[in-house]
C-alpha cells in the first residue's frame, strides 16, 4: 500500500474503483482536410446529432433543473446558426474537427463579451464543444465519467457546472490533485456529505479501474490496499452509518454545555432538510438568491414572501439572516458595475449596502413585515439580522442603528475582517452578536484570494493566525455576555468545531449534512477539553501542525480519561 | 405568399434567458416554417437557433419583432407570441 495526502472533508471513509477526470482536450490545429467537404459535413453532423442525444439522455436521467441545462445544451450543440457556421468553415476545406472548435470559439467570444448570465453560458458552450471533438476523434469526452457502475472520481477540482452533471448516487468518494478545504468540491462534499480528500497531489498517478481507500478523516488515499485494509475501511463506514442514524440530540459538549448546532442555508426550500438534520434554527441564511438573477432589485413584497417562508418552517427557533452580501465572488450589476482591481477589498458586503442604502431599507421592511406576520400567525420565529463584511466599529453602529428603525430586536454583524476581530471587544459593545466567517477571515488574514488556485493552500482556516483571531472575538463575547457563532466551513470541520469552541465560540452553524459529525465530536469533549486543544492548535506555527496538535491533544485527553 | 409579422413585450421576469430562451427556440424549431425574432429595429435572427436568441440579450419589458413565412404563420406567431408575454419565471 502506498499512503497519498491531502486534506480530508468530514469523518468519512469510502473504498471503490478510480474513475479519472479526462484532462480538456487540445485546440484542433488548423489543418486542411483531407477528406471531402460532405464527409466532414457528415462527420460534423453525425458527431452533434450523438452529442445532443446523449445529452438528453443524460438529463432524461438527471430529470429536475439539470434536465433543463442539459436539453438547452443539446439545443446548443444543434443550433442551425451554429450548424451555418461550421458547414461555412468546411467549405473552406477545413476539418470537421477544426471547424466545430472554431464555430464554438465564435459564439463563446460573442456571449462571453456580454458578461454576466450570458458569459456563463460561454461555459456551456465550451463543454459542448469539448463532447463534439472528442466523439470526432473517438476518445472520451472530458468531463465528469460515467464507467456505469459506482466510483471513486479523480480530477484536478471540480468546477460548479461538473457537479451539477455528477450523478451522486454513483460518486463514492472525491479526490482531487489541486484546490484546498474552501474549494467548490469541499464545498460540495460537506453539502452532500460525500467522502472527499482535497489538494492530494500525489493522486494525479491513480489508474482507471484501481482500488483506493479514501480516508476523509485522516486525510489519507490509500492505493494497493490490503484485504485486511479493506475490511476495517469497511467496518468504520458502517459504525458511521449506524452513528449517523443515532437519535438527534441538541448540539452540547460532554458536560452538557449547550453548544446550538444551526444551518446554513441559501434558500427557504432547504429548511425541511435542514431540520430533519436536527438544525436547532438556522445559523446563516444567505439572501443573495433572491438577488442573483435579477438585474434589478426583488420587491419588498417578494423579498417577504420568501422569508415568511424561512422563519415559519423555523417556527419557534432562531433564525439568522444576513442582509444581501455582494460583491468579489457574487456581483450583483445594480449594487456595483464599476471594474474593481481587488474586488474582494473593494465596495462590497455593508459598503455596497451603504452605497444603495434604498436596497438595505428595503431589505430590513421585509424582514420586519415578514416577522411581524409569521408572529401574527403563531409560526414567528426568534429573528436575528446581521451584516456582511463589517471592517470597522463605526458601520457596526450604523448597521445597528438602521436594523433597529425597523425594529429589528436582535442586530449583529459578520466578523470577517481582521479589523473587527481585533476590536471585537468594542464591536460587541454596540452589536446584539456577532458571527465569525471563517471563509472570509482566513482570506483577509493570510492576504489570499479565495478564489484564486495558485494560493488555495493559504487558505485554511486552521492557520494559527486565523484562530487566534477568532479567540479575541470569543474573549469579547465573554466579556460582553454577547453570543459567537461560526458561520464558515469551518465550523462543519468536527475537530476544528472543538477548537472553535475552546476559543468562545458559543453556536455552530454548518451545511445541514455535516450536523450529525459535529455532534457526535462535540459530546466526547468537554469544555475544559476544548479549550486545552484549542491552545494546542493556537501554539503551531502553521495550519498542518495547528491541526495535528490538535488531533494529538484530543486523542491525549481522551485516554488519560478512559 | 408574404411574411406576416407582430410585436410583442416580454413577459418572463428573467428576459429571454435561460428556459424562456430554450422554451421559445424550441417551439420556433417545431413550428417546421422560419421564423425569425429581432429586438427592437435590430437584425432578425432565426428563431430557432438558441444562440441566436441568447445573444440578442432580451430582457424583462422588451419589444421583439417576430416574423414567420409559410403555411400556418398565423398560428405560429399567435403560439410564439403568447410564450413571450407569459412570465415562464412566476
Amino acid at each position: 500500500m502506498t499512503e497519498l495526502r491531502g486534506v480530508g472533508i468530514g469523518l468519512g471513509v469510502a473504498q471503490g474503483p478510480v474513475a479519472r477526470m479526462a484532462e480538456p482536450l487540445p485546440a484542433p490545429g488548423d489543418e486542411p482536410s483531407t477528406r471531402s467537404a460532405d464527409e466532414e459535413r457528415t462527420r460534423a453532423r453525425d458527431a452533434v446529432a450523438a452529442v445532443a442525444r446523449e445529452l438528453e439522455e443524460r438529463g432524461a436521467q438527471a430529470g429536475g433543473a439539470a434536465q433543463e441545462v442539459l436539453e438547452a445544451q443539446a439545443m446548443m450543440a444543434e443550433d442551425p446558426t451554429l450548424e451555418g457556421e461550421i458547414d461555412a468553415r468546411i467549405d473552406q476545406g477545413k476539418t470537421a474537427e477544426w471547424a466545430v472548435h472554431d464555430a464554438f470559439a465564435s459564439f463563446r467570444e460573442a456571449l462571453a463579451a456580454m458578461g454576466g448570465y450570458l458569459g456563463e453560458r460561454a461555459a456551456d458552450l465550451d463543454d459542448v464543444a469539448q463532447r463534439v471533438i472528442a466523439r470526432l476523434r473517438g476518445v472520451p469526452a472530458p468531463g465528469v465519467p460515467d464507467p456505469g457502475h459506482p466510483f471513486v472520481l479523480v480530477a484536478k477540482d471540480l468546477a460548479p457546472a461538473d457537479t451539477a452533471l455528477l450523478d451522486l448516487d454513483q460518486v463514492l468518494a472525491l479526490v482531487t490533485t489541486e484546490g484546498g478545504p474552501t474549494s467548490h468540491t469541499a464545498i460540495l462534499a460537506r453539502e452532500k456529505a460525500i467522502v472527499a480528500v482535497v489538494g492530494a497531489a500525489a493522486a494525479a498517478d491513480l489508474a482507471d479501474g484501481e482500488t483506493v481507500i479514501v480516508d476523509a478523516a485522516a486525510g489519507v488515499v490509500t492505493t494497493d490496499p490490503s484485504a485486511d485494509e479493506l475490511e476495517r475501511a469497511q467496518r468504520r463506514a458502517d459504525a458511521r452509518r449506524d452513528a449517523a442514524s443515532a437519535p438527534i440530540t441538541d448540539g452540547a459538549l460532554k458536560d452538557g454545555t449547550a453548544i446550538p448546532l444551526l444551518a446554513n442555508l441559501g434558500n427557504p426550500e432547504g429548511a425541511a432538510e435542514a431540520v430533519a438534520l436536527g438544525a436547532e434554527g438556522v445559523g446563516l441564511f444567505r439572501t443573495e438568491f433572491l438577488f442573483l438573477s435579477a438585474s434589478q432589485a426583488p420587491t419588498v413584497a417578494q423579498q417577504r414572501e420568501s422569508y415568511e417562508k424561512l422563519l415559519s418552517a423555523f417556527a419557534g427557533k432562531k433564525v439568522v439572516v444576513r442582509v444581501l452580501d455582494a460583491g468579489a465572488d457574487k456581483p450583483l450589476p445594480f449594487l456595483n458595475d464599476a471594474h474593481e482591481e481587488n474586488p474582494a477589498l473593494g465596495l462590497r458586503g455593508l459598503r455596497a449596502l451603504r452605497a444603495s442604502e434604498d436596497i438595505l431599507r428595503e431589505q430590513l421592511t421585509a424582514l420586519a413585515e415578514a416577522d411581524a406576520a409569521t408572529r401574527a400567525a403563531g409560526t414567528g420565529a426568534d429573528l436575528w439580522v446581521m451584516a456582511p463584511m463589517v471592517s470597522t466599529v463605526e458601520e457596526t453602529a450604523y448597521f445597528t442603528a438602521i436594523a433597529r428603525e425597523y425594529g429589528i430586536r436582535t442586530a449583529g454583524v459578520m466578523v470577517e475582517v481582521p479589523s473587527s476581530a481585533l476590536l471585537a471587544d468594542r464591536v460587541l459593545r454596540i452589536a446584539d452578536f456577532a458571527s465569525i466567517g471563517t471563509n472570509d477571515l482566513t482570506q483577509y488574514t493570510l492576504a489570499a484570494d479565495r478564489l484564486l488556485g495558485s494560493v488555495a493552500a493559504f487558505q485554511d482556516p486552521w492557520h494559527p493566525a486565523v484562530l487566534r483571531l477568532v479567540g479575541e472575538v470569543g474573549a469579547a463575547g465573554r466579556t460582553h455576555g454577547k453570543p459567537v457563532g461560526i458561520c464558515g466551513e469551518a465550523a462543519a470541520d468536527p475537530l476544528l468545531a472543538v477548537v472553535l469552541v475552546g476559543l468562545g465560540a458559543t453556536s455552530l452553524s454548518m451545511a445541514p449534512t455535516a450536523l450529525a459529525d459535529v455532534r457526535a465530536t462535540l459530546l466526547e469533549h468537554d469544555l475544559v477539553d476544548a479549550q486545552r486543544i484549542a491552545e494546542a492548535a493556537l501554539a503551531a506555527d502553521d495550519a498542518a501542525s495547528a491541526r495535528e496538535a490538535a488531533r494529538s491533544a484530543a486523542a491525549n485527553l481522551k485516554e488519560t480519561q478512559s | 405568399m408574404t411574411a406576416l409579422t407582430r410585436t410583442v413585450h416580454i413577459g418572463s421576469s428573467h428576459g429571454l434567458h435561460a428556459r424562456p430562451a430554450k422554451l421559445f427556440a424550441q417551439a420556433a424549431k417545431d413550428a417546421g416554417i422560419p421564423v425569425t425574432i429581432a429586438k427592437d429595429s435590430g437584425t432578425p435572427v432565426n428563431a430557432a437557433s438558441i444562440l441566436g436568441v441568447i445573444a440578442l440579450g432580451v430582457e424583462h419589458g422588451d419589444y421583439v419583432t417576430l416574423t414567420a413565412e409559410g403555411d400556418g404563420a398565423e398560428e405560429t406567431l399567435d403560439r410564439l407570441a403568447e410564450l413571450l408575454t407569459t412570465d415562464h419565471d412566476a
